[in-house]
């Protein structure tokens, strides 16, 4: 009978599922996250610098100090997430010893290994992670992620990158449904992911764990934009605190995911929110300065 | 049978397809108008705060608990600590159960867990334990009045409760692949 485990892949993708439906917003300090969780976010993400902050001065983006992340966590009853590099797996070993949530191993932050990303088998914190597309999402569940977001383009409010990410892991998926089984080893190799996920992912409809959309939402419009393309939720980084009202921009997101399929509540949140973040045109972006590329 | 899930926010799809394996008809619940014509609901697990808030701008706090005092609903860890009439801090909840919840009663994520749990009061047909999954789990205090508790941990926590057609539990049965829960609530609503 009594046989209690935690850390299991259950209880670790099961949080990401409380989340559904729910918006989990960047802040950089505990009264950032009070108004976020006043607004109604399911979760913060606690960092010392937003994607926009981190583009605009450059430099090497690592871990944030445990000492913030500590404070955020004591601000909120809500889940704390946080960042860690690429493969950094010791900034990973001190956010689950400070307890956090969950870790996203985030391409935000500046890479510290070009070639492996985390096991994230080995640990008893659930982890995030970004994807564009069904292979590299599948390479990431393959090392543990029990949950995954489009990558997006931080920092740019430009939603066009969320787009394209959410949009080719999901075709990707309807084209593996209508798939005969003696392609799929085939198909698994084209797209560099484990077979067994594959063949798991074909049966479910789905990725099989949650999957969220990130990187350049900025409006109640775009999160509704990426609901009805079919994520399970959505993460607003620089898009609130780099607004003129965000927590009026926060509660309408909140409200816009909600109601995603109902455009009349979508009109009545979107009125008066003052000014959006300064948005950047990905298209427009220098190719070393995107964030998208890193993950391998 | 129609069964309304409330689609605030959280899992609901995932007792969605509980519900419709096991035949009934299911409705997800937003505005105050779709609790029309339903039989029961269930109030997911999610976030408490979130729910609450949402519920409070969408005008559903008092349609709820209306719709309560004539159905079943359940819920489930979020939905359990909004049913309560007690969750030891300033936030939006139903209080149509009398029951008294601590939120994160047992830590942080890092401290989610797997147990397994004796359902006894099914009916003695239910040997088999239930093996539960809680994340970040609140648990259930005290229950009052009416209240009773159903299933307890072995150090004696209570982590279900019913009063009369409301039932509470701090686990996540619509997780897992065993349905029993999801039988006996479709029970009540009956």
């Amino acid at each position: 009978m009594d046989q209690t485990i935690t850390g299991t892949f259950a209880v670790k993708k099961g949080l990401a599922q409380m989340l559904k439906g729910g918006v989990i917003m960047d802040v950089v300090t505990p009264e950032h996250a009070r108004i976020a969780e006043d607004a109604g976010a399911v979760a913060v993400m606690a960092l010392e610098r937003v994607p926009a902050d981190i583009r605009a001065q450059g430099g090497v983006a690592r871990m944030s100090d445990p000492e913030l992340i500590l404070k955020i966590m004591e601000a909120v009853t809500i889940p704390v997430m946080a960042k860690c590099r690429i493969g950094h797996f010791v900034e990973a070993q001190i956010l689950e010893a400070i307890g956090v949530d969950y870790i996203d191993e985030s391409e935000v932050l500046t890479p510290a290994d070009e070639q492996h990303h985390i096991n994230k088998h080995a640990f008893k914190v659930p982890f995030v992670c970004g994807a564009r597309n069904l292979g590299e999402a599948l390479r990431r569940i393959g090392e543990g992620a029990a949950m995954i977001r489009t990558k997006g383009e931080a920092g740019t409010g430009d939603v066009v990158e969320a787009v394209r990410h959410a949009r080719a892991v999901l075709g990707e998926i309807r084209r593996l449904q209508t798939m005969p089984e003696e392609e799929l080893m085939a198909f698994a190799k084209e797209i560099g992911a484990p077979y067994e996920l594959v063949v798991e992912t074909k049966q479910l409809g789905r990725l099989p764990v949650v999957n969220f959309a990130a990187g350049g939402v900025a409006t109640p419009a775009d999160a509704a934009l990426m609901m009805q393309l079919g994520v399970d939720g959505v993460f607003v980084g620089s898009g609130i605190f780099k607004s003129g009202d965000p927590a009026r921009r926060a509660a309408a997101i909140v409200k816009a995911v909600t109601h995603f399929n109902d455009p009349q509540i979508l009109a009545e949140v979107s009125r008066n929110l003052g000014e959006p973040m300064v948005g950047r045109q990905v298209s427009a972006i220098p190719q070393a300065e995107l964030l998208a590329g890193r993950g391998w | 049978m129609r069964i309304g899930v409330l689609a605030l926010q959280g899992d609901f799809h995932e007792h969605q397809a509980m519900l419709e394996s096991l035949g009934a008809e299911v409705v997800q619940v937003r505005l105050p108008r779709h609790l029309e014509g339903l039989q029961g609901l269930i109030i997911p697990g999610g976030e408490s705060t979130t729910i609450g808030k949402l519920a409070v701008d969408f005008g559903l706090i008092e349609p709820l608990r209306a719709f309560g005092k004539e159905h079943a609903i359940w819920g489930t860890c979020a939905g359990a600590i909004f049913l309560s009439s007690d969750a030891r801090r300033e936030q939006p909840l139903l209080g149509l159960m009398d029951i008294v919840v601590a939120r994160n009663a047992f830590g942080r994520q890092v401290d989610s867990f797997e147990a397994d749990l004796d359902v006894h009061f099914m009916g003695q047909a239910n040997q088999r334990p239930f093996r539960a999954i809680f994340i970040r789990a609140p648990i259930i205090e005290q229950v009052r009045g009416e209240a009773q508790a159903l299933v307890t941990l072995p150090d004696g926590r209570i982590v279900a409760a019913r009063q009369g057609r409301w039932l509470a539990t701090s686990f996540h049965p619509e997780l897992t692949g065993d349905n029993r829960f999801h039988r006996y609530f479709l029970e009540l609503a009956r």
